[in-house]
């Protein structure tokens, strides 16, 4: 390193003040702002949630048989509801994410510009659009009016709105999937069918994972879809998820939440947090799963 | 498409390689190659309506290492692709005239470009190791190809390496990512990668554009090492490489179409590299081989 001598004057590598460094403070401040106007609420939620609805839950609540609207808070729980809710977003689940993965397939590596390919993907992107209760209706006037009441029949409801989320995100994924990998297979003499089960969706699966859960996470909370298809208002427990009404916890929570009754109202919100917590496991355990598909991805 | 099974151990037993012959211009160098792998006739290729080469006419002969040389946009590149049938892969492209690997047509009716791909494998301009680890990069040829056996695909992966020259740097961590590795290691764990499955030929697309030069000369050494076993074909834009690696040379250079302004490659020039870069035929390989254009 160069000594400075005496005279000669050091570099100023200061910035200087100027309009530049100001807008750049200005928007600094407004960022951490936005990030705080978007934590209050997150966090106001989840307090209050957890804060009315820690008291009320053990494993007696989880399991336990609804009771009556009007009973006090320590009797009962919200069992059946936490059965249906599980077995009726894991039908779900079942039924769409291979569906809506296989579909993204189809769409990106497959059906490139073809009119097809090009009609499948815009209808799936005006389904995300559907309200939720049109599904609902949709399936109760196309299956319930047939076949009466089922968690298959919730499934189907919550499928339609999970399956437009599963498409758009796996396909959003594969698109990032760089085209020097498939031709790294293809000039090895893989077919089109390895290529992508082989090299395209292990480098793409952390994304896809994420998409499926976010799809998950939605209908876990979907409340309208289910008033047409399982009906609700089952007090016992329904394992039979292909026939008769069943419930599940939104449908729990808009009724227990309406009532005047103390007891109901504290079951509400210890559904309410049970469906976070469940929320929030299903997000842990899917990551696991994720790091360990993708841990040669870096 | 049926071809007698590559025989490896008969092939190394041919006379000494050609790059260890002398490569002065006053010693006349005997033209003897070997058999011939490639052999076009003129073809063109087109991406959809725009014609991107034209008149292309050359052999390739059994272990040597054949450059294609010339100036961006002279469709070297995408007359290497047109050798395992890569150019199917992008929508609209097209090639007319003769393209014959070991006397069969490459473009024939029920040629297989899986089957293509398995004899003549490739090594891309910018390194492309899969996201999985050091051992299944080297082994993914082999396991769609149908290996399952545990010890066999051991001794694939450590031969590949071996040849590749990356054995001893990856030895120990054979479970890490091929995303953990430099841009020199990567691009020769994609080499180790193409000649896992023992292909018959490797083309090579500016294998080194993107490594230093210490990187590069490994490359190339490499190179020399793997001509004894596998005919290669190597697209560079550095001319000292092409005359370092290379025994026979093709120069491409761009035709520009003034009426429509489109601009389409074509073989000027095809011959032994010496006689390429010492005694050029057509004014143009001569400004270019000498710095004066392009």
């Amino acid at each position: 390193m160069a000594a400075v001598t005496g005279d000669e004057q050091k570099a100023d590598l200061r910035e200087p003040p100027s309009w530049r460094r100001t807008k750049n403070r200005i928007a600094t401040a407004l960022m951490v702002l936005a990030f705080v106007l978007v934590i209050i609420p997150l966090g106001f939620v989840l307090f209050t949630v957890v804060a009315k609805g820690i008291s009320i839950i053990n494993w007696s609540f989880l399991t336990s048989p609804i009771p009556s609207i009007v009973a006090p808070a320590n009797e009962g729980g919200i069992g059946p509801a936490v059965v249906g809710t599980l077995e009726i977003t894991g039908l779900a689940t079942v039924i769409t994410v291979p569906l809506g993965i296989l579909g993204a397939i189809y769409l990106n590596e497959y059906g490139g510009k073809n009119p097809l390919a090009r009609a499948i993907g815009f209808f799936s992107d005006v389904m995300t659009g559907v309200p939720s209760i049109v599904m609902g209706l949709f399936i109760f006037s196309i299956w319930v009016l047939h076949f009466g009441f089922s968690g298959l029949a919730g499934a189907f409801a919550l499928g339609c709105l999970m399956l437009p989320i599963v498409i758009r995100s796996t396909y959003e994924m594969l698109r990032l999937v760089p085209n020097a990998l498939r031709e790294g297979s293809y000039a090895l003499g893989a077919t089109k069918a390895r290529v992508t089960v082989t090299v395209v969706l292990p480098a793409a699966i952390g994304g896809i994972v994420s998409g499926a859960l976010l799809a998950v996470a939605r209908a876990l909370g979907e409340t309208a879809p289910l008033l047409f298809t399982i009906l609700g208002g089952l007090t016992t427990l329904n394992a039979n998820v292909f026939s008769g009404a069943n419930t599940a916890l939104p449908l729990l929570i808009f009724t227990n939440a309406t009532q005047p009754y103390p007891g109901a109202q504290d079951r509400g919100w210890g559904a309410a947090l049970t469906l976070i917590v469940l929320a929030f496991i299903l997000m842990i355990a899917s990551r696991l799963v994720t790091a360990r598909f993708s841990r040669y991805s870096r | 498409m049926e071809q007698p099974e590559q025989d490896f151990a008969a092939k190394t037993e041919l006379p000494a390689p050609a790059a260890l012959q002398t490569r002065r211009s006053d010693a006349p160098v005997a033209d003897t190659p070997g058999a011939t792998i490639f052999d076009t006739r003129d073809v063109a290729i087109f991406y959809g309506s725009f014609q991107a080469v034209t008149d292309v006419s050359l052999s390739i002969y059994e272990n040597e290492i054949t450059a294609f040389i010339g100036s961006s946009g002279s469709g070297k590149t995408t007359v290497l692709r047109a050798f395992n049938r890569m150019n199917d892969l992008v929508p609209g492209a097209r090639v007319e005239g003769e393209m014959y690997y070991r006397g069969a047509s490459l473009y024939g009716k029920d040629v297989s470009p899986i089957a293509v791909r398995r004899r003549i494998g490739m090594v891309f301009q910018k390194p492309n190791p899969f996201p999985k680890s050091i051992y299944d990069n080297v082994a993914y040829g082999p396991r769609i190809n149908g290996e399952r056996n545990k010890h066999k695909l051991n001794e694939i992966v450590e031969r590949s390496l071996r040849q590749a020259a990356l054995w001893d740097e990856v030895k120990n961590r054979l479970n890490t990512s091929g995303l953990s590795l430099s841009g020199g290691q990567a691009q020769r764990l994609c080499i180790a990668r193409t000649i896992a499955v023992e292909p018959d030929v490797v083309l090579m697309d500016e294998p080194a554009s993107a490594l230093d030069p210490i990187a590069t000369t490994a490359i190339e050494d490499l190179m020399q090492e793997l001509k004894t076993q596998f005919t290669i074909v190597i697209v560079t834009h550095n001319m000292q490489q092409a005359t370092r690696v290379s025994d026979r040379t093709a120069f491409f250079s761009v035709l520009v179409n003034p009426e429509s302004d489109t601009r389409t490659g074509v073989l000027v020039e095809y011959g032994r590299t010496e006689q390429i870069f010492q005694d050029p035929q057509d004014s143009r390989t001569q400004a270019y081989v000498t710095g004066r254009m392009g």
